[in-house]
């Protein structure tokens, strides 16, 4: 593993509001690392200090073993990509792709092969002397791309780049970044709230909260292995289910039961997080950890179904289930319900549970 | 100062209560106050002045121009509003700019300084420059000790025009600053210019229009300016003599002919920069 | 590379420099230019002792020139209240034909200079002017006399409420006036109840701008009134003639005065346009 970004500790607080609490992750040399988080976790906070236009008040930002902390934006060669694009309005396409080397006093013809080079790579080719409102959203978004591209950035920095595009542009765009960083391999940084996106794009992905890192790994890590409550919860949908440890397991309600409990305590309180389509419908009463629940609801969805059940405890959970395996269930019914792949935490942290509808209903 | 009026827009009134007889009759009791205020009050005052100035041709301009230090008032005139509109530009800018930008103790009450030459009579700033800078005052005698005079000078003229055209310019600069999207510079600076670079290729193309128009409204100000001039340039014929004050003596000769051609054209030259002013600063559609 | 962090100690750099000379620089140019004159004639009025106000103040034509002056500068203010009110309803309201040329003519009186507007009141209203047979055969006296002297003021303030009002008019709306009129309210009940509400700190900040330009008007009222001592001397024409005369003590002292009633007036404009401002912002969000 070749060493890209080394953040150490970084620490930033506004006024009375601490954003940022000793963050610290490594970004590795040509791949892109995802910063997740809900909006107020402190990412951009973070990625604006890694590029200079924000002062850490504590930490060390290094680039392959150059400290970076106290170099002044200008210096650091780092390419930024606004979440508003922030093109030069009184430039054309051109001017502004060019801008960075203009800067760096390249000479004409150098700037204009490179520009060329990069209105060829975003695809804008026939619109290199239009002004900024002139061009949609989405290609003022390439614009950007391009004009951070063109000074050979070491590392590119992209705040919630497709922010603020339209659903279909941000797809898109998805495909076209993931395209375009396999070509150039230029080590990178992407801020994110959107979960999908990080886990579609990114190599690795830091998992951010409340100014603090809740967890890093690869996409495949944080889905399927989530080490804190607000991970299990943010990425991917879950559902909640509150019980009591009882021999490695969590019961609740009368006899239900959950397993994954082992790493916590008998007696204590805890949370099991499981996933919409973890939660089988199974037809065999005689295991110990299928139990009856009442359907609520049914809402067919085209290819699944989301089934609103009921526990007798009152606790509810959202299932997703494919349609061919659904068969007959309508409101009402009783079915035979098996959780898996419970992911237990114990309930410290003041979090409100997420209603797991809201969930399914973000992730679709 | 507050920008100006805008394009009407097009959008369609509703029916229905709007057009009963009494609102009919208020709204054209209404229209026709103010076509009478834009008549009466403003379009025939200037008719006169046109009328009176050149109802026998060319010859009381002629006549005006053919005056001693008349040519001489309207060169002075015309140069000390150029260089109050050059200085006040550059500084009002960088005025601006601190106050939109720069935070420091006592910003506010800079800011609010800054309008003073709005609230004080013309006249009262001429005494004042006479009380600072008069040849009685320590620091005048200083002055005058190492050959600057100030008072019955051009200095003086000067010093009075950039004190009641600043506020023009910063007061027109500010709010394009205001509106200037910091994400642009930043952009600039990650990709290597540095300040001095950003503000030249970045935030001055946006700020020219305000920047250009508040210079003009100083100068169209300056080229009207009499109640200051009147006490600090001492109205020395050929030397310090401005042409409102040329006009005002034509008055006072009952030379009004030749003080209504010399008014039509400098009245002319100030409304032909505002038109171009308004032009410049006219505010863009809220969207 | 070690692994302890390092704790920040950055240099403040080129570009606070560059900041601290333009805080500097504005400092400076604001003191020599602005303040330092205010300073000048505190100074040179007051510098021989507090007893020359009280002197200046005994003198019957410094009174009279500080009603007349008040007079004045209270007609103006109410005159254009009403009418730079009604104008601004007008051409925002109805929108105007060739609202271009219209916003033109009423930022007209800024681009003229008061010498002209004195001459242009000569000429309508003085001997031989267009109008000095109506005003003459009833017997009304319009140059040399106070009338005159409130026409160009009106004339050269009005702007300054019209620029003012026109803008917070335009961003108001008409929302809520429709709203008023389809509840059935008047005209008028919905232009007192729920524009003038509206428009109030704008109106208040355009009142408070006629009234310290009205205040502080020279050229245009020196032309028409003849600066008749005791009877059409104004404040500012006092301190003319004060210097002329040589009395600078009391001059002094009264353009003193005018700059002190200026500088409260300046108060009270800097906190209309401030609640404006506010106002406008919160209107945004």
């Amino acid at each position: 593993m070749s060493v890209g970004i080394v953040i150490e500790n970084l620490n930033k607080t506004f006024g009375t509001f601490q954003a940022v609490t000793d963050v610290s992750f490594t970004a590795e040399d040509g791949k892109i690392t995802a910063l997740l988080g809900p909006s107020g976790s402190g990412k951009s906070t973070v990625l604006r200090m890694i590029a200079g236009l924000e002062r850490p008040d504590y930490g060390r930002i290094s680039l392959a073993g150059e400290e970076q902390t106290n170099k002044p934006v200008q210096e650091r060669r780092f390419g930024f990509v606004f979440q508003h694009y922030a093109l030069f309005r009184h430039m054309s396409v051109r001017q502004n792709i060019g801008f960075g080397l203009a800067v760096r006093k390249e000479s004409k013809e150098a700037i204009r092969a490179r520009v060329d080079e990069l209105l060829d790579l975003v695809q804008l080719v026939p619109f290199a002397e239009r002004y900024p409102d002139q061009l949609s959203g989405g290609q003022r978004q390439r614009v950007a791309l391009a004009r951070a591209l063109a000074p050979r950035p070491r590392v590119l920095l992209l705040d919630e780049p497709f922010g603020a595009l339209d659903a279909r542009v941000r797809q898109e765009l998805r495909r076209w970044l993931d395209d375009l960083h396999r070509e150039l391999g230029v080590t990178s940084l992407l801020v994110t709230h959107d979960q999908e996106e990080a886990l579609e794009l990114a190599n690795e992905v830091v998992v951010m909260h409340l100014g603090r890192v809740e967890q890093i790994g690869t996409p495949s890590e944080i889905y399927n292995h989530p080490t804190t409550p607000f991970v299990a919860g943010f990425v991917g949908a879950a559902n909640v289910i509150q019980g009591h440890v009882v021999n490695g397991e969590v019961r609740f309600g009368d006899h239900q039961v959950v397993r994954g409990a082992e790493h916590l305590d008998d007696g204590a309180a805890a949370q099991a997080y499981v996933r919409p389509h973890d939660v089988r419908l199974g037809a065999d009463r005689e295991s110990p950890l299928s139990f009856p629940a009442t359907v609520e609801r049914v809402s067919d969805l085209g290819w699944t179904s989301k089934l609103r059940l009921r526990f007798p405890d009152g606790q509810v959970v959202i299932a997703q289930i494919p349609n061919e395996e659904l068969g007959e269930i309508g409101d009402g019914d009783v079915v035979q319900v098996d959780l898996r792949n419970a992911k237990v935490f114990s309930p410290d942290a003041p979090e409100i549970a997420p209603d797991p509808e809201d969930q399914f209903a973000a992730t679709g | 100062m507050s920008t100006t009026l805008q394009e009407p827009r097009t959008t369609a009134r509703p029916a229905g209560p709007s057009s009963r007889p009494g609102v009919r009759l208020g709204r054209l009791s209404l229209r026709a106050t103010a076509l009478l205020y834009l008549g009466l009050l403003i379009a025939l005052p200037l008719s006169a002045v046109v009328a009176k100035g050149f109802g026998r041709g060319l010859m009381p301009l002629r006549d005006a121009l053919a005056s001693p230090g008349a040519g001489e008032a309207i060169r002075l005139t015309l140069f000390t509003a150029a260089v109050t509109a050059i200085v006040n530009a550059v500084f009002g800018t960088m005025i601006a700019y601190v106050l939109v930008r720069v935070p420091f103790p006592g910003r506010s009450l800079v800011n609010a300084i800054v309008d003073l030459p709005f609230a004080i009579p013309t006249l009262v700033t001429g005494v004042m420059l006479v009380a600072l800078y008069g040849p009685t005052s320590p620091i005048g005698g200083f002055l005058e000790g190492i050959g600057i005079k100030v008072i019955f000078a051009q200095l003086g003229i000067l010093l009075a025009l950039l004190f009641i055209t600043l506020p023009l310019v910063v007061r027109t600069v500010q709010p394009v600053l205001l509106e200037l999207d910091p994400a642009e510079e930043e952009a600039a600076k990650s990709l290597g210019a540095g300040r001095w670079t950003t503000f030249r290729k970045v935030m001055l193309p946006a700020l020219r229009p305000a920047i250009t128009a508040g210079a003009l409204l100083a100068f169209a100000r300056s080229i009207g300016e009499f109640g200051s001039i009147v006490i600090v340039s001492g109205n020395i014929t050929g030397r310090t003599l401005t042409a409102p004050v040329f006009i005002f003596q034509l008055t006072q000769q009952f030379r009004p002919e030749e003080a209504a051609a010399v008014s039509t054209l400098l009245f002319a030259l100030s409304f032909s920069l505002v038109l171009i002013t308004e032009r410049l600063i006219r505010r863009r559609e809220a969207v | 590379m070690s692994a302890t962090p390092v704790a920040r100690s950055a240099p403040p750099g080129v570009e606070h420099r560059a900041r601290r000379w333009m805080v500097a620089g504005t400092l400076v140019y604001v003191g020599v230019l602005v303040v330092a004159p205010l300073v000048g004639i505190f100074w040179t009025a007051l510098g021989h002792g507090l007893g020359i106000v009280g002197q200046t103040f005994s003198r019957p034509d410094v009174r009279h020139a500080f009603v007349l002056t008040g007079v004045v500068a209270l007609i103006t203010v109410v005159v254009t209240t009403f009418l730079g009110t009604i104008v601004a309803l007008v051409l925002v309201r109805f929108r105007f034909i060739g609202s271009r040329v219209v916003s033109a003519i009423v930022d007209l009186p800024l681009a003229v200079s008061p010498v002209i507007v004195g001459l242009m009141a000569v000429l309508l209203f003085g001997r031989g002017g267009w109008f000095e047979p109506f005003f003459a055969s009833r017997g009304i006296q319009i140059i040399f006399a106070v009338p005159s002297m409130v026409l160009v003021t009106i004339f050269i303030c009005i702007p300054f409420v019209i620029r003012e009002v026109a803008p917070v008019l335009e961003e108001v709306g008409t929302g809520e006036e429709e709203a008023a009129r389809i509840v059935g309210a008047s005209s008028l009940q919905t232009f007192l109840r729920v524009t003038l509400p509206n428009i109030r700190w704008g109106l208040l900040y355009g009142v408070a701008l006629s009234a310290a330009r009205a205040l502080g008007e020279i050229g245009a009222v020196l032309i028409v009134s003849g600066a008749i001592q005791g009877r059409t001397e104004t404040a500012t024409l006092y301190v003319l003639r004060a210097l002329e005369e040589r009395q600078e003590a009391s001059g002094n002292v009264v353009a003193l005065t005018l700059a002190a009633i200026s500088i409260v007036l300046l108060v009270a404009i800097e906190a209309f346009k401030r609640r404006q401002e506010r106002i406008r912002e919160e209107r945004a969000a």
